[in-house]
Formats: C-alpha cells, sequence, structure tokens
C-alpha cells in the first residue's frame, strides 16, 4: 500500500491535533492556566507598588524586601497556574481512558508508542506557546504597576529574561509531567493526587526525614523549578542550568514508564 | 479472513477464552453467539490488539491486527458505542479517526449520511442516545472502507427500523466479499443476519457451523397432545421407551417420535385424540439448550 494510506507520526500527531482543539475543556483549561498567570502577575505588581515599601524597609521586614523586589516575583503565579496545566496534562490522557475513547485511539494507531509520543509533542508546544506568553505578560504587566514607583525590572536585568522564560518552560514541563503520570496511572483522581503530591507535599515531608534528606528536596520537581524560575540563586537550590536537567529527567523518567506500562497493558 | 489459533487468555486465575480456534471466511456474514460472558468481547479485543492473548494467536487478513500499517483500511471495528470522548461532536470524532490514517474529510462526511446522523454531527457524542452511539460506532468503522469488519453487539439499543437497517447493510457487505463478524447474544436476530455461527460458552468454543445446520441440530422438536386419555397413552407411550411429559392434566409433551407416529399408535389403541400437534423448538431455546451448561451468569 502507498505512503497515502499508512499511518505516520505526523498523521497522528494531527490526529492528536485535532482532539485537543475539539475539546472545549482544552481550551477552557489552557485559558484558566494563562488568566491565573497573568492576574497573579498582575495583583502582585499591584500589591508591591502600594505596599509602604519605605515602611516595611524601616520595620526591617527582609522577607518582603528581597522575594518582592525580585525581577520574578510577578511569575509567583506559577505555584497555582501550575496545578490547573498539570491537570490539563492529565485530562488530556485520562480523558481518553474515561470515556473509553482510548480504545478508539489504540485501534487507529496500535503502535501505541506513536500516540503517546504525539500526544506528547502536540501538548508541549501548545503549552510552551501558551505558558511563555503568560509569563511574558505577567512579568510586563507586573511592570505597568511597578515601574511608575521605580521599581520596576527589565527583561534586560540579570537572570530576568532567564527567570520569565523559565517559567514558561517550567509550566509545560509540568503540563507533561502530568501527561506521564495520566499516562501511568489511568484515572484523572489518582493522576491529579500523584501530581499534587510529587509537587506540593513530598518536597515538605522529605525534610521531616533528617537533615540527610532535606538534602534530596532541591531534587523535587517543584524545587527543580524554583532554581531557574528565581532570578536570583537562593540558598540551598540547584543551579538553574542543573534545576531544568533535573526536571526534565523527571518528566523523561515518567515518560519511560508511561510507554513500558501503556505497552504491556491490555486497552 | 480472520484466523484464531488456540486463543488463550486469562486474567489472573480467571479464564476468560480458552483454547479457541476459528477462521471468519469473507463473503459471508458470521455471527459470534455465546451467553453473557462467554469471552465474545475479549476474543474481538484480542482480533484488534487492544488485548494481549495469555497463550495463542491471531490475525487478520493474513497478519496480526497490529502489524498492520493502516488498521482502519483493512479493518472496521465497533467495540462498544461507549468508545467515543463524550466532549467530542460526532463529526470532530470521525475527524481524528480519519486522520491517523489520511483518510480524507470528505469520507468523515459520507459515513455521516451513510449511518443518518447528519443532524447531530454536530452535537456532543456525549448525549447521544444508545442507537446514536452505536451508529456513530458503525460510521467509525467504515471510515476506511476496509475489507473486514468486526462488530460487537451491534443492534444493542438501536430500534427496529435501525435493526433493519444494519441488518441490510451486513448483508450488502457481506455479498460484495468483505468478512463480518457480529457478536449477539440473541440468537434470533443471528439466524436473520448470519449465514455462519460460531457458538462459545464460558470461553470454549461450542460449535462452528453453518445457521441452517445449527438449527437443525439443536432443534428438539416435540409434540403437543390433548387426550381424555393421557394416562394410558403415556404409560403406551413409556412403555416403548418413549420420552413423556405432562404438563397438565389431560395434556403430553412426547419428544423423540413424529406427530404421524403418536396418532397411528392412539388409533391402534382406540385411545381419543383431542390435539395432536408439533411443536418446533424456538430457536433461542435451541440455543439456550446447547449453552445451558455454560452460562456464566445464570439468574436466581
Amino acid at each position: 500500500m502507498s505512503l497515502q494510506g499508512k499511518v505516520t507520526f505526523a498523521r497522528v500527531m494531527n490526529a492528536e491535533w485535532i482532539k485537543f482543539r475539539t475539546l472545549r475543556s482544552s481550551w477552557l483549561t489552557l485559558g484558566a492556566a494563562v488568566a491565573l498567570m497573568v492576574i497573579i502577575g498582575l495583583v502582585i505588581g499591584y500589591e508591591t507598588s502600594t505596599a509602604s515599601w519605605g515602611a516595611a524597609a524601616r520595620d526591617g521586614s527582609p522577607a518582603l524586601d528581597s522575594t518582592l523586589k525580585l525581577a520574578s516575583a510577578p511569575l509567583r503565579g506559577f505555584l497555582i497556574t501550575q496545578l490547573v496545566v498539570g491537570v490539563l496534562g492529565i485530562l488530556l490522557v485520562t480523558g481518553e481512558y474515561a470515556t473509553g475513547m482510548i480504545r478508539s485511539t489504540f485501534t487507529a494507531v496500535p503502535r501505541r508508542l506513536h500516540v503517546v509520543g504525539a500526544k506528547a509533542a502536540v501538548f508541549g508546544v501548545v503549552a510552551l506557546v501558551a505558558m511563555t506568553l503568560a509569563s511574558f505578560a505577567a512579568f510586563y504587566g507586573a511592570q505597568i504597576f511597578l515601574g511608575p514607583h521605580g521599581h520596576g525590572s527589565s527583561i534586560s536585568d540579570p537572570g530576568a529574561l532567564r527567570s520569565v522564560a523559565g517559567a514558561g518552560l517550567y509550566l509545560t514541563l509540568v503540563g507533561l509531567l502530568g501527561a506521564g503520570i495520566g499516562w501511568i496511572v489511568r484515572s484523572t483522581a489518582g493522576a491529579i493526587t500523584a501530581l499534587v503530591g510529587l509537587l506540593l507535599i513530598l518536597p515538605n515531608l522529605i525534610p521531616l526525614l533528617g537533615s540527610w534528606a532535606d538534602r534530596l528536596t532541591r531534587y523535587m520537581p517543584s524545587n527543580a523549578g524554583e532554581s531557574f524560575i528565581t532570578s536570583t540563586r537562593m540558598p540551598d537550590t540547584l543551579t538553574p542550568v542543573t534545576g531544568i536537567g533535573v526536571l526534565t529527567l523527571w518528566v523523561a523518567a515518567a515518560f519511560v514508564a508511561a510507554v513500558v506500562l501503556v505497552r504491556r497493558r491490555d486497552a | 479472513m480472520i484466523e484464531a489459533h488456540q486463543l488463550t487468555k486469562r486474567y489472573g486465575d480467571k479464564t476468560a477464552v480458552e483454547d479457541l480456534s476459528f477462521t471468519v471466511r469473507p463473503g459471508l456474514v458470521t455471527g459470534f453467539l455465546g451467553p453473557n460472558g462467554a469471552g465474545k468481547s475479549t476474543t474481538m479485543r484480542m482480533i484488534l490488539g487492544l488485548d494481549r492473548p495469555t497463550s495463542g494467536s491471531v490475525t487478520v487478513n493474513g497478519r496480526p491486527y497490529v502489524d498492520h500499517q493502516a488498521p482502519l483500511r483493512q479493518v472496521g471495528a465497533l467495540l462498544d458505542a461507549k468508545a467515543v470522548h463524550t466532549g467530542r461532536s460526532a463529526a470532530d470524532h470521525l475527524r481524528v479517526m480519519a486522520a491517523t490514517t489520511g483518510i480524507g474529510r470528505d469520507r468523515a462526511e459520507e459515513v455521516i449520511d451513510l449511518v443518518g446522523l447528519r443532524d447531530v454531527a454536530d452535537k456532543r457524542a456525549g448525549g447521544f442516545s444508545l442507537g446514536m452511539g452505536q451508529r456513530l460506532g458503525i460510521a467509525s468503522a467504515l471510515l476506511g472502507d476496509p475489507q473486514t469488519l468486526i462488530l460487537d453487539e451491534p443492534v444493542n439499543g438501536l430500534d427496529p427500523e435501525g435493526v433493519l437497517w444494519i441488518r441490510t447493510l451486513l448483508t450488502q457487505l457481506a455479498a460484495e466479499g468483505r468478512t463480518v463478524f457480529l457478536s449477539s447474544h440473541l440468537m434470533t436476530e443471528m439466524a436473520l443476519t448470519a449465514q455462519h455461527l460460531i457458538v462459545i460458552g464460558r470461553g470454549r468454543l461450542i460449535r462452528d457451523t453453518s445457521v441452517d445446520d445449527f438449527i437443525a441440530s439443536a432443534s428438539r422438536d416435540s409434540v403437543f397432545v390433548r387426550s381424555p386419555d393421557d394416562a394410558r397413552l403415556r404409560d403406551l407411550l413409556v412403555n416403548d421407551g418413549i420420552d413423556v411429559s405432562s404438563p397438565a392434566p389431560g395434556q403430553l409433551e412426547v419428544t423423540g417420535v413424529t406427530s404421524d407416529e403418536i396418532g397411528r399408535r392412539a388409533c391402534a389403541h382406540g385411545l381419543t385424540l383431542l390435539e395432536l400437534s408439533p411443536v418446533q423448538a424456538s430457536l433461542e431455546e435451541a440455543f439456550m439448550a446447547l449453552t445451558h451448561d455454560a452460562v456464566e451468569y445464570r439468574a436466581g
């Protein structure tokens, strides 16, 4: 049979792209993620500009000073946005299992690796574009309030561009991590629990095990993310490049497990 | 053409399908019959590469399903009406399926018309009735104009008009030389649609036969007799080793001899007969008799 009729990776990607854009929930969730990122950026900018900086400085309240003065401060919305984009990644996979669509998908494309890969590629591109735009919008939006008070940052400030682009990359990788967990767990509720546990709960539990374990905390996905989203290097964090590498490894590990399981299991 | 060789599927220590071998030939509608839980759906999922056999193998058009480079053009499958994302419209679902194999949008539009879903094509599949869902599944199966069709309970939830429509469609597809394999737990439906039958129970093959032979062999004809001399007639027949039961006073049900034979004997002994009528076992009864020992879930 000629190429005309074959299943190819490009065609599976096209099908996954149609899948993504023909579900209202995809756009609603992606829109919510972008909106959260931008709105929180604006709120941080506004709050910081109206906060009595002088008073805070006089009180000797360094926490306020040091974190809110950072170029990356308007990007703090990533803490909430990561959950939304992670859930989107989960839903793109578990939605197929929940509805039974997965059987149609695997009947059309029996090479399941193609499906896992194409879904990740399509979602990865969509999320990277949307989350990078949202990060820049959050950064520049905050400057509207900060600039006139002289507290603003420029994208050319040290670490600023890396932070803003890094936030977009981080959110994309968390979305992909969600998709990987979705393939592994298959149920929406279970996958969300696993993702929240990995991002928010485990990093807080590990230090309780003792100081030796505390050193491991920095390798958790969210802590690795902090290392390249925060514009100034904080103590006890990885370097930005290592941080990106570590988070990428988390995503890769999830997908390796996903591919092994998806190929072996009955659909 | 579908060829199963010693197909076995176990889930833990539960055996769903055991040592199942059969061939589904082109040009015929082949019925896959068995009580609920007999292993029909499991077998169909193994044919489509969704479930992996514990042992044995199955090929479609000469090779394992997963080895086809364009499976939708080889095999059309309706596994269940729920294999569709509830949030996506019927038309979009078909576009997704078509896109995987480079099937044009015009073909997706064509099958929407073919199954009569034009009016609801842009509605979310989640709101579909069972019958509409079945039609969407059939549209999806026909998308690649495949040589082989595998349909799990296709008439499930269809209205009488829909049942007639699918029956005509399947017969026509088989007449075009395609392989049509459909499952059902309803014998009567199968007798009207299929020419060949593969009957399974508890995951094992019970019969692989033509529908005509199945009906002939499985029917256990009996004769209904109404007579005021029922006690004497009964003794007479039982003495000759004939199976007789009494459903009610004055009534007998005789199996193993023809109505002619009973009439002659009654006459020879001067017994009065008020009614003498052959009773043909219904297909449903024949099927139930055959699979009686292999029913997985029985009421009561």
